[in-house]
């Protein structure tokens, strides 16, 4: 049998190939992970790129979410670490620090746009009009009732506030895990809690200031606030099943399924990117690019792929980008970006917490 | 209707059966009839033959629900809709600057071709055939809509090629966008208003035009299989994806089943019965069990953090599904050597065969059938997973093709899952599309090994 001997060799090889592979290969293409907010826009990016500057690869975009993106930027320098992270939020100071630590010194934070979040319930249910404070009483854990702090008795938004419909309070809103649940804590619940005079009365509580804070956006357990650790699809499943509950998406997801979903006005206005540019509609974020200075000039490429995102054809008002849903800067803010990094200004490192 | 038809068939059996039991009992001298429970063990077999006939209704039910919906999700997307329209190459768009009268080589300058403004060329040419003015920019806008924007990179190899075609006129056919796809394989509900559809009620008119003049139509979506991933629904395909998963089988292929097959036959054969062997045997027998994702994180730590291998390589893919599919291999190689007669190998030993050869030139031939299935249901399982490759870059917006195993790609079910999260409805419908090219290969690999299989047991 001499097809064994063929086969011994053939472990051999193939073990020894990716060892030998191993150490010396130089990487010629841009390297990104993050956000999967960020990722269309990204990509439209990478498209025209590609059509821009034929000589060089098209970028390799993972989708992973920010926290994910962030974590894997912050192991290190070098080719086999990835060049620049997406994200749907600003990076946290411990992500900093986390950076710092691998010996990465200089990153460069570039600011993209914004991003409308909207609430919306099925499509055939009528159009709401609802306050953060409606939002926060349908949904907060714990609420003052007549002075006593309780665990929350809405069962319908009827009782929450008379304007609204006798729905079933049912909200999806998104994991832990996504950009997203962290504008849905600021802008929703803890403003509401602010607007209803909860978060006073939690600090005559005795509540200290982040104790209140979390008080504030701690969700109720009861199976009313159904937490999504999947992507938009998933709450629009959900609300396809469910009509009359209420759902978090961002602007572009809705705008590409506005036929299957109604939109929730916020303090009497309706998101849209002329609302939310103006500053009228106030549930959005920012969409930022970490970049790594220290890979700039080695990566080919990435100087490119990053002026070319920043230019006017790409981020501004009359763009693709634009057309998908992102909400552009204001035109110094643009200007500002473009110069922050051909200046190639890095963030500072925060000290570590006491 | 065929299933019932059986158990009537099996009826008659079951009668003489019956008869001759009951002959047995007329043989008791006292002529009394023994009870031996022949009606109740009548009814247990019927009743579990109920039961499964039942079980298997109920699993096709869901098999065929399943098969339905991905069918009529994604049998849409193997058609493409196109727009065939004589564009004139104008001069003065390509060439505003008059580059070319001075310097005609500049024609084939890499930047001089990308620069040029090919939707306009294509925004006009739309526009004249449907009677808009080139000045009404809300009516441009909207014309500009329906043309993909994967029409640019076309135009560019086009006039690269063809540079003696400036000036003149040229019949051209690309692809329509992906609502216009949508629209004209009758997807968007035309009965809602205006600002809840993707497809505005002039361009509707456009399309019902353009169809009638048979300018638009539908044909088989080649592009599915030969383009790589794209920002827009109708220019993206599965090729990057394809080659990726064809990358990681081989690899799995050429790593699990050799080692694979030595461990089981050195464990099966060799190796001593005791407590280190026992050891081995249960460890191999939980990592079958362990969930694919922890796989995942052994080959970011092990391959790309310390061999320093590159991140989101189908070569780190396929090692971590080697990794991942030895033991399938392994307790599917021992079981089937361990279903040889024991006879084989007295016969061969008798005959003076060492036991090198009585394994190689009796004992593993016989096992080989069993020992192709194993493997084939590992790569199966190789070829549909997800999870690890998330860790190690896989799952990412590649539009390069890969030329070698080292170069980013992603695999089948990875483009699936990022197909199906995506926003637009028409990345939904591909979605579905490569269930079905994913369950094609599949039905494949396993027609292949029960070929095989077959063979192999015709050949003894």
């Amino acid at each position: 049998m001499h097809k064994i001997r063929y086969i011994i060799g053939i472990i051999i090889f193939g073990l020894g190939l990716p060892a030998g592979m191993g150490a010396a290969l130089a990487r010629n293409q841009v390297q990104i992970a993050g956000s999967s907010t960020v990722l269309p826009y990204a990509r439209l990016v990478a498209d025209a790129f590609s059509e821009a500057y034929p000589q060089y690869k098209i970028p390799v975009i993972e989708s992973g979410g920010s926290g994910a993106g962030l974590k894997e930027f912050c192991k290190g320098v070098g080719e086999n670490t990835i060049d620049i992270a997406n994200s749907s939020r600003a990076i946290k100071a411990a992500e900093l620090r986390a950076c710092a630590a691998a010996g990465i010194d200089a990153i460069e934070e570039v600011l993209l746009g914004y991003d409308g979040v909207v609430l919306a319930t099925g499509a055939g249910s009528s159009r709401w009009n609802i306050t953060p404070q409606d939002i926060y009483k349908a949904l907060a854990a714990r609420l003052f009732i007549k002075g006593d702090l309780r665990s929350n008795p809405y069962k319908n938004w009827h009782e929450v506030n008379n304007a609204l419909p006798a729905w079933e309070i049912i909200a999806y809103i998104p994991g832990e895990k996504h950009g997203t649940r962290e504008v849905v804590e600021e802008k929703l619940l803890l403003q509401g809690c602010r607007d209803s005079g909860a978060y006073a009365q939690f600090g005559k509580a005795g509540f200290s200031a982040a104790a209140a804070k979390e008080a504030c956006i701690a969700v109720r357990k009861d199976g009313r606030a159904v937490d999504i650790d999947g992507d938009y699809s998933e709450t629009l499943a959900r609300l396809t099943a469910n009509p009359v509950g209420l759902g978090v998406f961002g602007l572009s997801f809705y705008q590409n399924n506005a036929d299957r979903l109604q939109l929730v006005a916020i303090n009497a206005v309706l998101p849209s990117e002329e609302t939310i540019a103006n500053g009228r509609y106030s549930v959005s974020r920012p969409l930022f690019m970490y970049v790594k200075k220290a890979h700039i000039g080695v990566i080919p490429g990435m100087r490119e792929y990053i002026e070319f995102f920043l230019s006017e054809q790409m981020i501004g008002p009359e763009s693709p980008l634009a057309e998908y849903g992102l909400v552009p800067q204001s035109p110094a803010q643009r200007a500002a970006g473009r110069a922050a990094i051909a200046a190639g200004q890095v963030m500072a490192i925060p000290r570590a917490a006491p | 209707m065929s299933v019932g038809a059986g158990i009537e068939n099996n009826m008659p059996g079951g009668g003489a059966q019956a008869a001759a039991l009951g002959a047995c009992s007329a043989g008791d001298p006292a002529g009394r009839r023994r009870d031996i429970g022949l009606k109740r063990r009548y009814r247990a077999e019927k009743r579990f033959r109920f039961y499964g006939i039942a079980a298997i209704v109920f699993g096709l039910f869901f098999l065929v629900l399943l098969l339905w919906s991905i069918f009529a999700h994604g049998f849409g997307a193997f058609w493409q809709t196109t727009i065939t329209l004589p564009v004139a190459l104008e001069a003065q768009v390509i060439d505003p600057d008059n580059r070319l009268a001075a310097e005609p080589q500049s024609v084939s300058d890499p930047h001089f071709l990308a620069m040029i403004d090919y939707p306009l060329l294509l925004r006009r040419a739309l526009a004249q055939k449907l009677g808009v003015a080139a000045d009404d920019r809300a009516a441009m806008r909207e014309i500009g809509q329906m043309i993909s924007p994967s029409a640019r990179g076309q135009m560019r190899r086009f006039l690269g090629a063809n540079p003696q075609a400036i000036g003149t006129v040229q019949t051209i056919r690309f692809l329509a966008s992906a609502n216009v796809d949508a629209a004209f394989k009758g997807q968007i509900n035309f009965s809602l208003p205006q600002d809840k559809r993707k497809i505005s009620d002039r361009q509707r008119q456009w399309i019902t035009l353009l169809s009638k003049e048979g300018l638009l139509h539908k044909s088989f979506n080649t592009g599915l299989f030969t383009r790589p991933a794209s920002a827009n629904a109708e220019s993206s395909g599965l090729a990057v994806a394809l080659i990726g998963s064809f990358y990681i089988i081989l690899i799995v292929l050429v790593l699990a089943l050799p080692i694979g097959v030595i461990t089981a036959i050195y464990l099966e054969e060799y190796a001593g019965k005791n407590g280190f062997t026992d050891m081995i045997e249960v460890n191999i027998n939980n990592l079958a069990a362990v969930p694919s994702i922890v796989f995942g994180i052994l080959g970011l730590s092990v391959f790309i953090n310390f061999l320093g291998l590159p991140r989101s390589a189908s070569l780190v893919g396929g090692l971590v599904l080697s990794l991942m599919t030895l033991p399938t291999i392994i307790i599917a190689a021992r079981v089937a050597l361990q279903a040889v007669p024991v006879s084989i190998r007295a016969a061969a030993l008798g005959l003076g065969a060492s036991h090198t050869q009585t394994v190689f030139h009796h004992v593993l031939p016989l096992a080989a059938p069993g020992i192709l299935t194993g493997t084939i249901i590992g790569l199966a399982r190789a070829l549909g997973e997800t999870a690890p490759l998330l860790l190690i870059g896989m799952v990412a917006f590649i539009a390069n093709y890969p030329h070698s195993p080292l170069d980013p790609a992603t695999a089948l079910p990875v483009q699936i899952y990022m197909w199906a999260g995506e926003a637009e409805r028409s990345f939904v419908e591909r979605s579905s599309a490569a269930i079905i090219v994913l369950l094609a290969i599949l039905t494949l690999m396993n027609v292949t090994a029960v070929f095989l299989r077959r063979r192999f047991e015709k050949r003894q």
